[in-house]
């Protein structure tokens, strides 16, 4: 019976914070000048009114999938890998590169993509072993060794755009020239989503899922991330499972870059990670870094990005409205946890 | 102020912690609160003094119902707490800690605040300098602290929990005759202990809990029996030495070992540690003995000399090459080194059992879990987390996570903060261990213990070790003297280990 009421209480305290979050948006449309019902109403249009706009929303769905499963590793581990964004970054230099280098080879297409998006993975992981090797070796708290690779990992996309990889002629921010579209990820019939970077996403989480439910592996990565000291006593090796998150989180940002460049944009562009890297932190402690909750919250999540495109076209509202649903959502649901932990202090 | 307990009730998780408390204490009074560990003492006295609130039940001030939710609130009501670790500020002065807490204008008022300290401080005939950094006192001069601080904020009714243990006899002394004096002014003191002889020597009247119930309540003259039943449920008795299992067989040497800490240097220990002995580490806080031990477990580097462990050269490999030649180390801090918060008694045996494929096979480790905590008395639940878990039950999950096969097993303050009960039992489990070969070093501030339970003793004092003695042939009085620096030269002038290979 307790129980029961618990669950309810919980469930009363999480509406609360949805419906606060509600207000502060309408707050900020309402200082705009807008109709808060109708910027909702829009929103939703942006992001399911169409056939075509339901496939841009999952095609967004997918990083963010990859971002946040990535992240619940680092997370068990203790981690804050704020690095995410560069990994995701690196995935897509590495892609474009080993495409670059393969596009004129003789061998079949197919094999190339997979060579590619192996290579994005890699690209990935190893950006985010750099983190951990500075924050192991180095001592340079992850945060903050990741912020600086961040900067590093964008600084280097606008070199290679306008430098070494520039299109003929002269660079533009445009992105790189464009690959042939043999060399695409195969999509479906007048749409832009591909069903193999569904599947690798849905695949992805399932298996971060089961790797931090249900084997050794996980349960010790959560042992080192609640207490180093004791797990090391306890005969973990300690360093190596945190290097071992870093590189994991980051071959899953690393496969979320590759798919922006196989299968969205064919090309590497300067803002190529789309924040997705930042988003999937917010989405991880959201959901209190709960996998169960992956799928869902970041779905709603890129359909808030997804949908406020919608948003300067019909009510001359700027599209980061977005971003600040998203924030003041996370805010609040952290502040409504805050003051319940306070209200029934045990 | 008279308190009255009405009907408290407590849970952490699934444990019971106070289950309808219900008595009251007349003004004017010193009241023990007797309990073994885990009894729900600290958790009742939190409740009162506000940093935890209960799940139901009342507490009356002076017939009057009191609404405290925050230590703040308690303060106002008059109720102040001095912890078992006492909660200052370590690198501040003496007075600028008096002050804290004291509610007033931005800009406090140093000199007043300094005559008051001097002038209570001269009342109770404290010895306490305000201008002395707080890290440099004892923990008796830090509790006289706490007893000005709580006094000058208007304190009528005293908590003490434990405050007995880590100070001298005369500081203990010195404590009683305070305490008493605030007493007869008319103030409450509430002294929680698990030491039956202080109780005893102190308390006016006496409630004893046994597993957060209310098992019985007791004015002078005090019937020990009577009293050690109501905590246990039994009388107990303390054991006869357990035989020593020591062979032949050597388990661990040190030749010519030396550790540089920034405080001090250990030079030249030589030592030979055969299977089954037990070997007590004897000397005040800081003198040596936490090096040692982590050098043996290979957690502090030596720079000189050899550590054979099974015949071994292991020195200078890290822990867990020392793990893996069956040596272990069990830490101080229970919390901090030993268990993992967050994690079930259930997931530190997965942990630390055998672990076969990729898959954690649940259902099975459940039940050896469920073996495991009835095994080893634990009171608790595979799913219980360990930071839910009293003091003592923590000791014994941390003790049943030893592996089977060890050959030595080194110990920090195994039996710190632990009834007489739990102790026992706790040693009896380890001489098991020796029994089947291994060997035991252990460090206890407890002198008695050590002498309970060792075959030989170490003592250390400032970074000097001495040879291992027979602990049969040697009383509390000796090691008293030994630990404290004195008689050194007398007991050790012909052996190796003396004045001469003294660090500094």
């Amino acid at each position: 019976m307790q129980h029961n009421e618990k669950r309810w209480q919980n469930l009363g305290f999480q509406l609360g914070a949805v419906v606060l979050a509600l207000l502060l948006t309408s707050l900020v449309i309402l200082a705009a000048g807008a109709p808060p019902l109708d910027a909702y109403k829009q929103l939703l249009k942006g992001a399911f009114g169409t056939k075509m706009n339901v496939a841009d929303t999952v095609v967004a769905w997918v990083p963010l999938l990859l971002a946040t499963s990535g992240l619940l590793v680092t997370f068990a581990a203790g981690l804050w890998n704020i690095g995410v964004e560069g990994q995701i970054i690196l995935g897509s230099i590495f892609t474009t590169g080993v495409l670059k280098l393969l596009q004129d080879s003789p061998l079949p297409p197919a094999f190339i993509i997979v060579l590619a998006v192996l290579g994005g993975m890699l690209g990935g992981g190893l950006w985010a072993v750099l983190a951990g090797v500075l924050k192991t070796f180095g001592g340079v708290n992850e945060i903050f060794g990741g912020l600086g690779l961040n900067f590093i990992a964008t600084s280097m996309t606008i070199w290679l755009i306008f430098g070494p990889w520039k299109r003929p002629g002269v660079g533009s921010m445009s992105g790189t020239e464009p690959f042939p579209e043999s060399l695409w990820l195969p999509t479906l019939p007048g749409l832009r989503l591909s069903i193999w970077a569904v599947m690798l996403g849905i695949i992805a989480l399932v298996v971060i899922y089961f790797l931090l439910q249900g084997t050794y592996f996980g349960l010790k990565l959560k042992a080192v991330g609640n207490n180093p000291r004791a797990a090391f006593l306890l005969g973990i090796p300690t360093w190596q499972y945190m290097l071992l998150s870093f590189f994991l989180c980051g071959l899953f940002a690393g496969l979320a870059g590759s798919l922006q460049v196989v299968a969205v944009y064919h090309r590497l562009i300067p803002s190529i990670s789309s924040g997705y890297g930042y988003l999937g932190l917010m989405v991880a402690m959201l959901i209190n870094y709960q996998a169960f909750w992956v799928a869902p919250v970041a779905f709603f999540f890129v359909a808030l990005n997804i949908g406020s495109i919608q948003l300067p076209i019909a009510l001359k509202l700027d599209s980061s409205l977005s971003g600040v649903i998203q924030g003041s959502l996370v805010l609040a649901v952290l502040v409504v946890e805050g003051i319940r932990h306070r209200l029934l202090r045990k | 102020m008279e308190i009255e307990f009405r009907n408290i009730n407590k849970t952490f998780g699934t444990v019971r912690a106070n289950i309808g408390i219900h008595f009251s204490i007349p003004a004017g009074t010193i009241q023990g609160i007797l309990g073994e560990n885990g009894a729900g003492k600290s958790t009742l006295m939190k409740i009162l003094s506000g940093y935890i609130l209960p799940d139901s039940g009342e507490i009356y001030l002076d017939g009057e119902l009191a609404k405290i939710e925050n230590p703040a609130d308690a303060i106002r009501y008059g109720i102040g707490m001095l912890h078992q670790d006492p909660l200052d500020f370590p690198p501040m002065k003496a007075l600028d800690n008096f002050m804290i807490g004291k509610p007033g204008s931005l800009f406090p008022a140093r000199r007043e605040a300094e005559r008051a300290f001097l002038e209570l401080r001269d009342q109770f005939g404290f010895t306490v300098d305000p201008n002395s950094y707080v890290d440099s006192m004892t923990v008796g001069e830090r509790q006289q602290l706490e007893i000005l601080r709580l006094l000058w904020l208007g304190v009528r009714v005293f908590i003490l929990d434990e405050p007995t243990t880590g100070i001298s006899a005369q500081q203990k002394e010195k404590l009683f005759l305070t305490l008493r004096r605030l007493a007869d002014n008319g103030n409450t003191v509430v002294f929680v202990s698990h030491k039956l002889e202080d109780v005893e020597a102190l308390c006016d009247r006496v409630v004893v809990l046994r597993r957060g119930e209310l098992a019985g309540q007791m004015t002078p003259p005090y019937d020990t029996d009577r009293l050690i039943e109501m905590m246990f449920g039994k009388v107990i008795k303390l054991d006869e030495r357990l035989p020593c299992s020591a062979t032949d067989q050597l388990v661990l040497r040190l030749q010519n070992v030396a550790i540089d800490d920034y405080r001090l240097q250990i030079r030249n220990v030589n030592l030979e540690v055969r299977c089954g002995e037990v070997i007590g580490l004897a000397g005040m806080e800081g003198s040596g003995q936490e090096l040692l031990l982590r050098a043996c477990a290979g957690l502090v580097r030596t720079v000189g000399g050899r550590v054979i462990v099974n015949g071994k050269d292991l020195t200078g490999k890290d822990t867990h090459s020392f793990m893996r030649h069956g040596v272990t180390f069990m830490p101080a801090s229970r919390l901090e080194e030993g268990l993992i918060p967050g994690l079930s008694i259930n997931e530190h045996f997965i942990l630390t059992g055998e672990q076969k494929g990729v898959f954690i096979k649940r259902d099975k480790a459940k039940s050896y879990s469920q073996n495991k905590i009835s095994e080893y008395s634990i009171r608790g639940f595979p799913e219980s987390r360990v930071e839910a878990l009293s003091g003592g039950n923590q000791q014994r999950t941390l003790l049943a996570l030893l592996k089977e096969e060890l050959s030595l097993i080194l110990l920090e303050h195994p039996t710190r903060g632990l009834d007489i009960e739990s102790t026992i039992y706790i040693w009896s489990k380890l001489k098991e261990r020796c029994a089947k070969g291994a060997a035991i070093l252990f460090i206890s501030p407890d002198l008695e213990e050590i002498l309970q339970y060792s075959d030989r003793v170490i003592v250390f004092f400032s970074g000097r070790v001495s040879p291992p003695l027979d602990a049969t042939l040697t009383n509390v009085d000796q090691l008293g003297q030994l630990i404290g620096g004195k008689g050194w030269e007398e007991i050790f002038e012909k052996e190796q280990v003396g004045v001469s290979n003294a660090a500094q």
